[in-house]
């Protein structure tokens, strides 16, 4: 379509306008499902979390035995019985059918995720906004030489600090991991703004007299957008193998609730006869964050510029 | 006293897979290069010039981009067919090129001679057995023949430590290192400034008439072209829309882009600034139908949309590919344009 | 005579860039600009020539505030733009107003037409409706109201710098600074957008402060030029004294280097004067003055000391020893005598420039 330079009647009806809008912001779906989908294996890790999240969130209601996830729960006549059609992934040494607790250690699981990331996300990145956008200055020394200082703790002994200070559950790790996470999302912002700063539409909006709060927001962050979201992704599988690594070594979600990683860890013992206490749980944290990883990918290539 | 045909490139089409279809960037170019001469290839950004010697070279990035027809001749080899391995031998010393941005064309984490030692090695095969001192002698003279001051500092140099002419200076000395039979220069003077670029593109002119190489210069700066080139193709949204030595085609632009875009550039003598050519580059996925410069052409005819135009021979070594030069003119095939 | 509306005054903004040695730390300055005079007159183009070192979007930059000149003035309308060392007015900010070089990089890709538009127009109109603002000057730049949802991605590299047009137009500014407008756009679109740049000065009364190395296109923009070499400003006068009769070694040598097509134009270049050597670096300029090691007219005095304005004809200066005579000579203190040395190059430089661009008006 070769357009002219139009030179235009200078009227046009806020019909119009609407309709423009919509169609301009349907192309850009468009194009973004595009990007996202030309690797297959995005989808294949985008509909995984979705039948996950769905699994996860409908679980008293899709799951056999809701009891033996959420009270305390024993059977011993169906103890360590292995897969069948009517424990499919099995039971454990007190009866508990494995698949409803795995389905609901999702829920602890992407619980984790979620509440780290919302915590550490906003905080992280408003620092490392202003420090890369003060690059030099006395306010950027100030924050990363925090973000330094949080950087050099090793996570696991914070988190066994928090836990001999506070008693262990899924809260304080949730609050550990958060407080040994932050810091990577201030490092990365804080390269990506510092970069940006310099960049000739900062210049303009500084000329023209923007905010402070504007550049910040409305001109910087945007452009930092896809590592942060790409990295979101990414973290959600590490945060939840961070948070069953916890309850595994006993810091985090405490027995009988069924946190993936304590399932693990309690179900270790009987390994490799009844291989299934196990092993379930594990391949429910590898599929997660398997699925995460993709999705991660998919979002990188996403928001990737176009090329052509 | 007819020249050897040293480049023959017949009917090439390249596209592009996208978002939302196909790009048919490089649409029947047909384009030849004798022994000795240089050609200028003229367009504006987009219109493929690019596209088309880096698909000589077959250093496109293939997907997205594919060949879909043409030929492309090298003193009697078809590139096409060519494996890669063989296709390696003809870049170097068959064919060299020297990019836009020699800043980028450079690795900044290598000294010079850490990348002219490579380039040299593989020029020859006598070349694989020499010493590292050999080598470094061997880069030498062609540091010396584009002019550098103290090339044995600058071997030694990294790419940042030396300024952007004499960074140019360097991609030709490498490029011009292998002694290539046919030199492709993509914008060799864009980044440089005006005193530099007008000393480095006599340079290259100098060099070139010395070793008896043939140059294709890629411009979109007619002055460069009028200067440094026997012969000029004008090329518009993957198509060559003119072809005629360059006097001629300066005296005389008979392709109705050609004579717009000459009316674009401001003279130095003054009389205002042209308004330019109204419209925009056509988009490649659904290309005009018929002859691609037809929306913004001002002597628009019903056939120019309908179909596209063919060569038009005018005085034997001016073609034209406009209808309005197709009563009474022979229709040419392809390869009649001959060497002035 | 018409008003200046942006007055420079020995203009000089050094960077340091590192300090060498460990102990005395000696500080390494790039002299960016280093003693620039010249005054823009409200409604003109005035044009400014040269290479890249030259200090000339320094100069723009520093106009624009986003720069603090190390030293010197720089007046608009009679007001100190540095006076306020809390930072520049806002009525500054919305007068002088600047288009970038690279449409790509001035305009945030991740911003719509509609929110770049709309931003000076917030801060500086507010009492305005914005979308029908913005669909003004979208019209007012012959641009079509759809562009309005567009990213700049999807628009060509003209549209793009026409929409910094528009950008720079949205606080309604008095004195607009072009720093190569079209240098990275295709010659086919240059003219819409000079023409689109020429035809909104005549309607809205601006003046320009056209930034290029393109001296074709200067030709035809600018009615009086200045070219500058290393920070420093070479030669100035009106457009067809400075292309017809350049005066000044560096000018003839950058007219005489212009590719051109055709020879009528080849006929009005200077004869040729080669261009030796490389461009020096800033870091280490060359004494005296700093062109002496590319000249091919260099004296011994040149390698020594730098010259001084000196007036050559009405409203043309130029700064070069081969134009130094007794008699324009006028950097003579009360008593009569001759000063030397930098006091009195300074000295010169400022009342002879000055001089000889307020007899110029």
């Amino acid at each position: 379509m070769a357009e002219q330079a139009v030179d235009l009647p200078g009227t046009i009806t806020d019909e119009e306008l609407k309709r423009l809008r919509r169609d301009s912001r349907r192309e850009n779906l468009g194009r973004a499902w595009y990007k996202f989908s030309r690797n297959p294996l995005s989808i294949v890790g985008a509909v995984t979390i979705l039948i996950i999240l769905l699994l996860a969130i409908f679980a008293p209601y899709v799951v056999p035995y809701p009891d033996h996830a959420t009270k305390p729960f024993t059977d011993f006549a169906n103890a360590s019985l292995p897969p069948s059609s009517e424990y499919y992934f099995g039971t454990d040494e007190i009866g508990r059918d494995v698949f409803s607790r795995t389905i609901y250690g999702f829920r602890f699981s992407i619980t984790m995720g979620l509440i780290v990331l919302t915590l550490v996300v906003p905080v992280g990145v408003f620092l490392g906004l202003v420090a890369g956008y003060y690059q030099g200055s006395r306010v950027d020394t100030f924050i990363m030489r925090i973000t330094d200082i949080f950087l050099a703790v090793p996570p696991l002994i914070l988190a066994l600090a928090i836990a001999s200070v506070l008693e262990p559950n899924l809260t304080h790790s949730m609050l550990a991991v958060s407080l040994m996470w932050w810091p990577w999302y201030t490092r990365l912002v804080y390269g990506l703004a510092s970069a940006q700063r310099n960049e000739f539409y900062v210049s303009s909006a500084e000329i023209t007299g923007a905010s402070t709060s504007h550049i910040l927001f409305r001109e910087i962050l945007p452009n930092t957008l896809s590592p942060i979201f790409t990295k979101m992704s990414l973290d959600m599988g590490w945060v939840i193998i961070i948070g069953a690594s916890l309850s595994f070594v006993g810091l985090g979600v405490q027995p009988p609730k069924p946190g993936l990683g304590t399932m693990v860890a309690s179900g270790a013992k009987f390994l490799p006869d009844q291989w299934w206490i196990s092993l379930f749980p594990a391949l429910a944290i590898v599929v997660l964050v398997l699925g995460f990883n993709l999705l991660g990918d998919g979002l990188r290539d996403m928001f990737a510029a176009e090329e052509v | 006293m007819p020249s050897e045909l040293l480049l023959d490139i017949k009917e090439l089409r390249v596209e592009f897979k996208v978002y939302g279809g196909i790009l048919k960037v490089v649409d029947g170019v047909n384009f030849k290069v004798y022994q000795g001469e240089k050609v200028g290839l003229v367009g504006e950004t987009g219109c493929g010039k690019t596209t088309t010697m880096k698909a000589v070279l077959r250093i496109l990035p293939m997907p997205p981009a594919r060949i879909t027809t043409g030929e492309i001749i090298f003193k009697d080899q078809d590139l096409m067919a060519l494996k890669d391995k063989e296709l390696r031998k003809v870049r170097g010393s068959g064919i060299s090129m020297i990019f836009q941005d020699p800043t980028a064309a450079l690795n900044p984490v290598f000294t010079i001679s850490q990348q002219m030692e490579p380039i040299i090695q593989n020029a020859a095969p006598e070349n694989k057995n020499l010493s590292k001192g050999e080598l470094r002698d061997k880069a030498l003279i062609p540091l010396k023949e584009v002019a550098l001051a103290d090339p044995e500092r600058l071997l030694d140099s990294y790419p940042i430590q030396l300024s952007g002419g004499m960074r140019q200076r360097v991609c030709i000395a490498m490029a011009l290192s292998t002694d290539p039979e046919l030199l492709i220069a993509d914008e060799p003077g864009t980044s440089l400034d005006v005193t530099i670029q007008d000393q480095v593109l006599r340079l290259l002119r100098d060099l070139v008439n010395r070793k008896g190489s043939s140059v294709i210069l890629i411009t979109h700066t007619l002055g460069i072209v009028r200067e440094m080139t026997d012969r000029v193709y004008v090329m518009y949204a993957g198509n060559m829309v003119e072809v005629a030595p360059t006097r001629k085609l300066f005296a005389e632009p008979l392709h109705p882009y050609t004579k717009g875009l000459m009316d674009a550039v401001p003279k130095l003598t003054g009389g205002g600034i042209a308004t330019g050519i109204p419209g925009r580059i056509p988009s490649y996925r659904e290309p005009p139908s018929g002859c691609r410069f037809h929306p913004r052409c001002s002597h628009v005819m019903d056939i120019c949309r309908r179909e596209k135009p063919p060569g038009y021979l005018i005085d034997e070594d001016h073609e034209v590919a406009c209808f309005l030069y197709g009563q009474n003119v022979d229709e040419t095939e392809p390869q009649a344009t001959t060497v002035p | 005579m018409t008003d200046n509306i942006l007055t420079v005054s020995d203009l000089k903004k050094h960077f340091v860039i590192d300090h060498e040695g460990t102990v005395r730390r000696t500080p390494v300055t790039v002299k960016a600009v280093d003693g620039v005079y010249f005054t823009v007159k409200e409604g003109e183009t005035f044009g400014l020539v040269g290479e890249s070192g030259s200090g000339k979007s320094t100069v723009a930059y520093i106009a624009v505030g986003m720069y603090q000149p190390t030293s010197g003035t720089m007046y608009f309308r009679g007001e100190d733009l540095f006076g306020n060392p809390k930072g520049r007015s806002m009525t500054h900010k919305k007068e002088i107003q600047i288009v970038f070089q690279d449409p790509g990089s001035s305009l945030n890709p991740r911003s719509t037409i509609n929110s770049i538009l709309e931003l000076p127009l917030r801060i500086h109109q507010p009492e305005k409706e914005r979308t029908k603002e913005v669909l003004r000057i979208l019209n007012m730049v012959e641009l079509p109201p759809e562009y309005m949802h567009k990213y700049p991605r999807m628009l060509s590299g003209g549209e793009k710098q026409i929409v910094a047009v528009a950008r720079a137009l949205a606080t309604d500014p008095s004195l607009i600074i072009l720093d190569e407008p079209t240098s990275a756009l295709d010659v086919s679109v240059q003219g819409k957008v000079i023409n689109l740049l020429i035809r909104l000065q005549r309607e809205l009364n601006l003046s320009y402060l056209f930034i290029t190395h393109d001296l074709s296109l200067m030709r035809n923009v600018a009615s009086r030029v200045a070219i500058m070499y290393l920070g420093k400003i070479c030669e100035v006068a009106e457009a067809s004294e400075f292309f017809e009769n350049p005066q000044h070694p560096y000018t003839q040598m950058l007219l005489s280097s212009i590719p051109v097509i055709s020879d009528e134009e080849e006929a009005v270049k200077p004869k040729k004067v080669e261009s030796i050597g490389e461009i020096p670096s800033p870091v280490n300029l060359p004494t005296g003055c700093s062109f002496h090691t590319r000249c091919p007219y260099v004296m011994d005095i040149c390698k020594q000391v730098d010259p001084v304005m000196v007036e050559i004809g009405p409203g043309h200066i130029a700064r070069c020893h081969l134009f130094e005579q007794p008699g324009t000579d006028i950097g003579q203190n009360q008593s009569g005598e001759e000063q030397t040395g930098e006091e009195a190059n300074d000295l010169r430089s400022a009342e002879t420039a000055s001089a000889a661009l307020a007899k110029g008006d």
